[in-house]
């Protein structure tokens, strides 16, 4: 268990002069000890390259990485104490599981008693005690990489347990029942677990706080509450629920917003200029047409998810989403609809930054 | 054109890979083969390109038997998930040639080539070669190799399970829209429910090489015939719970009783489906109570979905809002007896919730 | 249900006609007249009489064949246990990327470039004790070494020659094998703790499994055949030291002009290198086999 500290720059190139040199623009984070962090973002943003910082595996180019307040910017992973759990399994394909599971205390040279007690106390946890002699070849895609995370589990001083993209290759249904088991690990252990992905329902579900990334940059670090309701970037916005936040040209001008052909006095200070206005599909309301603050638009298209309806509106010449719950009126497709945008949670961005 | 799977089925060796199975897409419209890995999707589709041949049964087209003709000779468009495209043709050699050997005046190809870019949003990237480009445009230029084919049958396996999320839902509601304007029958394999659901058309649940259900894809998902569909087609998955049949309906191990009306055939013991977005914290008249503690909860930005251990058995219930629960806090949950899903001791349904259209 | 009609193209079998021609001329003809030599006593060109398996029966009672047949089989044996855990060291210490790379696999590869003759013939001087390295060497040390005169001497200096031209073989099978083990892997390791034992023991070696089944077959069979190289350095000398089996079966068929029972040597001796290979194939796929299907309940 330990806190990490990053004071950091990467590039590739020896002298850096542009953004577009960094792989990871300079940064200042802090991963307190036994917090659960998720770094997200899409492919190329730096998120494993940061993961590969942290564990060692990787030298920043400038900059230090401190475990416990200690400097091992240039210390190995075995130093550093820290787990990895990759893409894909990997697992030793000639060992049986106990044997996968025992693997890095033996090389440790921990008495056989206690590796025995250790794999023992791992397995069940990981509900895997039955299958202990078992050639670890054999299982399924879930369960090596439940034996991947064992490994990283069973060492005692472990200080952290780093994931990239681990549930990649595994089945959606089975997706939950190991997210599940994830949570349940840290609960149980405390230990501090940084999960990397591009999934951001993994990404939510699983962490206390989030590093949002994109092309090298940290966007955003806050609680999963946090990024929903109040994203500090446009892409947050976008990039976090799904569908992403709908994003609407608006003006404001003398105490007055202007969206379109319609104009409301503004519901907050606002700078003045071109503005865009994000509002959540989850948030937006529907009504009838006409009614007063409500944009005019139309039903374009109206899809059954199951366990919401999908409206996809033309309002003012710009596409927008709408989730609605099962229970509420079926709109008609061609409907002409009033739109509530404004709330407590439409969010005003300028230059793409949250400024209201 | 009218794709008939007749009886076929698949063997290798000792194994069996597909179980006998008819299927008529629906000629024109999105068919989504629906299963998890290995459950028997790729190889049903490489039976309809003609890749393979069955080891019984027919393959129709339009009426005539085209089992044993091989790929080469129908008109079938693949798109695969491994981003497959001719890697030292460049983008526009790669969009142009099916159309080069169907023999098309030069023009014509360059038309048709530049409009499919241009709808898949690759136009600036003609000149480059496919190593060049981001994982999502190379599935692009594979999409636009198999739409320049223009053939009337469209197959594509998990074509999008190698992008990154947000990447998967802009190019799906490009897909869907592509899918609509044409008039293709389109074949479309898939591990995810939801996935299944955003592409709406029909679907087909695949499961361990059998075919359990198909249809329009609202009407599986609310529908589903056995407890396989149901299990099957549910992201989260489905709550399940035994039951026995009591005067009144269904009464769970720890006593409770569900009013659902079963007909009177029914088998004395019951499994009882209860979606999770059927659960409710605020409980309404009508609702059965389900008491018991929090294990877990998992915020998803719109969504909270909640692990409650009750004596009935583990629930995941999810809950639209974000809502903070303490691990091992009391929480009961509740559901109307309208939204319980009853099958038989053989898996079949009996119940199924009434929606309103 | 209905009956499968493949069609049937016949056009395909016009396609194949001109390579089963020059097939048949270089291949099959030639090994049909070897059947039928081996059938027959050749006294002279104008003279045959059927013998039946008159000469199989002959061959297979032959002391000096069993002689050379135990000679090689020793051969590429120690063959094997030389070449094959050599070369898995060599491809081990390559480089993996950059110029370095390329630049070791080109010198890496240069013994298996020249002509085989000239190999026999580079190690003929080069064990010379007057004029060789080695041999000039040896004897600088103290020791008689003659490959000419002593028979040890002779055998082992064949197996140092061809561990010299064939390892490298192995070597690029290996190095083609390591490179395929994704970086995960390594990393893994080195976060598990592993030693480099450790991690060429359950990473490298169980990786490599495919490649040196096809270099273990490749060296037997290349091994069991040897002609060249041995025949140029010593000629089969001492004595018959180092003649192995295709030199025995040449100077039967060439030296003493026997066709008869040269030719059923040969058909025997083609028949023992498809039962051995086919044994060692067979037994290297059951232990991939079960390596697979060890988890599975």
């Amino acid at each position: 268990m330990a806190r990490i500290d990053l004071d950091l720059a990467h590039s590739y190139k020896p002298n850096p002069a542009q953004d577009s040199d960094y792989a990871l623009l300079p940064l200042k984070m802090t991963f307190e000890d036994g917090g659960a962090y998720a770094l997200l973002g899409p492919s190329g943003c730096g998120k494993t390259t940061m993961l590969n910082i942290m564990s060692g595996l990787l030298v920043p180019s400038q900059g230090t990485v401190r475990f416990d307040g200690q400097d091992m910017t240039r210390a190995t992973p075995q130093q550093r104490n820290i787990a990895q759990v990759f893409q894909f399994p990997v697992i030793y394909d000639t060992m049986t599981v106990a044997q996968n599971l025992a693997f890095p205390l033996k090389n440790r040279k921990v008495p056989e008693a206690t590796i025995r007690q250790r794999v023992g106390q791992i397995a069940e946890m990981l509900e895997m005690s039955h299958q202990l002699d078992q050639r670890a070849a054999g299982l399924s895609a879930d369960q090596k990489q439940k034996i991947s995370l064992g490994r990283g589990l069973v060492r005692p001083d472990v200080s952290a347990v780093l994931f990239d993209e681990p549930l990649t290759v595994i089945d959606p249904h089975l997706k939950w029942q190991l997210r599940r088991k994830l949570k349940q690990i840290h609960h149980e252990l405390k230990l501090t677990l940084i999960y990397v992905t591009h999934d951001q329902v993994e990404a939510l579900t699983f962490a206390d706080q989030v590093v949002v990334m994109t092309r090298g940059k940290v966007v955003q670090m806050g609680t999963p509450d946090a990024l929903f309701e109040r994203p500090a970037h446009t892409f947050v916005g976008h990039f976090i629920g799904s569908p992403g936040m709908n994003l609407l040209e608006a003006q404001a001008g003398g105490g007055a917003l202007h969206i379109g052909a319609l104009s409301v006095p503004a519901p907050r200070a606002l700078p003045e200029g071109a503005l865009r206005l994000g509002i959540r599909p989850e948030y937006l309301a529907l009504t009838e047409p006409g009614r007063g603050g409500a944009l005019p638009g139309s039903v374009r298209q109206v899809q059954d998810i199951g366990t919401y309806f999908l409206v996809t509106l033309d309002v003012a010449g710009q596409t927008l989403k709408a989730r609605l719950s099962p229970e509420a009126e079926r709109p008609a497709v061609g409907a002409a609809v009033g739109l509530q945008v404004l709330g407590s949670h439409t969010c005003f961005y300028k230059n793409e930054e949250l400024v209201a | 054109m009218q794709l008939t799977l007749s009886g076929i089925s698949q063997r290798v060796g000792a194994q069996t890979w597909l179980y006998d199975m008819s299927l008529a897409p629906t000629p024109g419209a999105v068919t989504v083969l629906l299963g998890a890995t290995q459950a028997g999707k790729t190889t049903l589709m490489r039976l309809m390109a003609g890749l393979d041949v069955p080891s019984s049964g027919s393959v129709l087209v339009d009426g005539h038997d085209v089992t044993g003709t091989p790929v080469r000779e129908r008109n079938v468009a693949m798109v695969y998930q491994q981003f497959i495209n001719y890697p030292s043709m460049t983008v526009y050699d790669n969009i142009a040639s099916p159309l080069k050997l169907g023999g098309r005046p030069k023009a014509e190809i360059d038309r048709r080539v530049r409009e499919l870019a241009a709808k898949l949003h690759i136009e600036v990237f003609l000149d480059r070669l496919p190593a060049e480009l981001s994982g999502g445009q190379q599935q692009r230029v594979a999409l636009a190799r198999a739409l320049a084919k223009n053939a009337p049958l469209m197959l594509l396996d998990e074509p999008l399970v190698n992008l990154d999320y947000k990447l998967r839902e802009e190019l799906r509601e490009e897909l869907c829209a592509l899918f609509a304007a044409g008039d293709a029958t389109v074949i479309y394999a898939t591990t995810e429910p939801s996935e299944a659901l955003l592409l709406g058309g029909w679907t087909a649940v695949m499961d361990a090489g059998e075919l359990l259900q198909y249809g329009p894809t609202a009407e599986v998902f609310h529908r589903p015939v056995s407890l396989r569909v149901a299990k099957a087609f549910s992201d989260p998955p489905m709550n399940l719970l035994a039951a026995e049949v009591a005067e009144g309906g269904a009464r769970l191990n720890h006593g409770e009783l569900i009013a659902v009306d079963l007909p009177r055939e029914a088998t004395r013991a019951l499994t009882l489906g209860i979606r999770a977005s059927a659960l409710r914290v605020q409980p309404r008249p009508g609702d059965v109570a389900l008491p018991g503690r929090v294990e877990l909860a998992e915020i998803s930005g719109s969504d909270t979905f909640v692990h409650v251990h009750t004596a009935v058995g583990e629930l995941v219930a999810q809950l639209t809002g974000v809502h903070e629960f303490d691990l091992g806090a009391a929480l009961t949950l509740h559901v109307s007896p309208t939204q319980v899903y009853a099958f038989d001791a053989t898996g079949a349904l009996l119940v199924a919730p009434q929606r309103r259209t | 249900m209905s009956v499968q009609n493949k069609p049937v193209n016949q056009k395909a079998w016009f396609l194949i006609l001109p390579v089963f021609i020059c097939v048949a001329f270089s291949a099959i003809l030639p090994l049909m007249t070897v059947v039928n030599y081996s059938v027959q006593d050749i006294i002279d060109p104008e003279r045959r009489v059927f013998v039946g398996t008159e000469w199989f029966v002959q061959v297979m009672r032959d002391e000096d064949l069993h002689a050379a047949l135990w000679n090689q089989l020793k051969f590429s044996l120690a063959v094997l246990l030389v070449e094959i855990p050599l070369g898995i060291v060599l491809a081990l210490s390559m480089p993996a990327t950059g110029w370095k790379a390329s630049a070791t696999l080109v010198i890496v590869s240069l013994s298996l470039l020249i002509p085989w003759n000239v190999v026999g013939t580079i190690w003929q001087i080069f064990g010379r004790a007057d004029i060789g390295l080695m041999g000039h060497g040896l004897q600088a040390l103290g020791i008689d070494y003659s490959y000419t005169g002593d028979a040890t001497h002779a055998w082992l200096t064949v197996l140092l020659m061809d561990v010299w031209h064939w390892t490298p073989l192995v070597a690029l099978l290996a190095y083609a094998g390591l490179r395929s083990i994704p970086d995960a892997y390594y990393q893994a390791a080195r976060i598990d703790g592993a030693s480099k034992f450790a991690v060429f023991r359950y990473i490298q070696l169980p990786k490599m499994r495919g490649v040196l089944m096809i270099a273990v077959l490749l060296r037997f069979m290349d091994s069991f055949m040897i002609y060249t190289e041995p025949f140029v350095l010593t000629g089969g000398g001492p004595g018959n030291a180092t003649t192995f089996l295709s030199q025995y079966l040449t100077q039967k068929a060439v030296g003493q002009f026997d066709l008869g029972p040269a030719a059923a040597f040969s058909l025997i001796y083609f028949l023992i290198i498809l039962l051995f290979c086919f044994v060692l194939y067979n037994w290297m796929q059951r232990l991939g086999q079960t390596e697979k299907e060890g988890g599975h309940e």
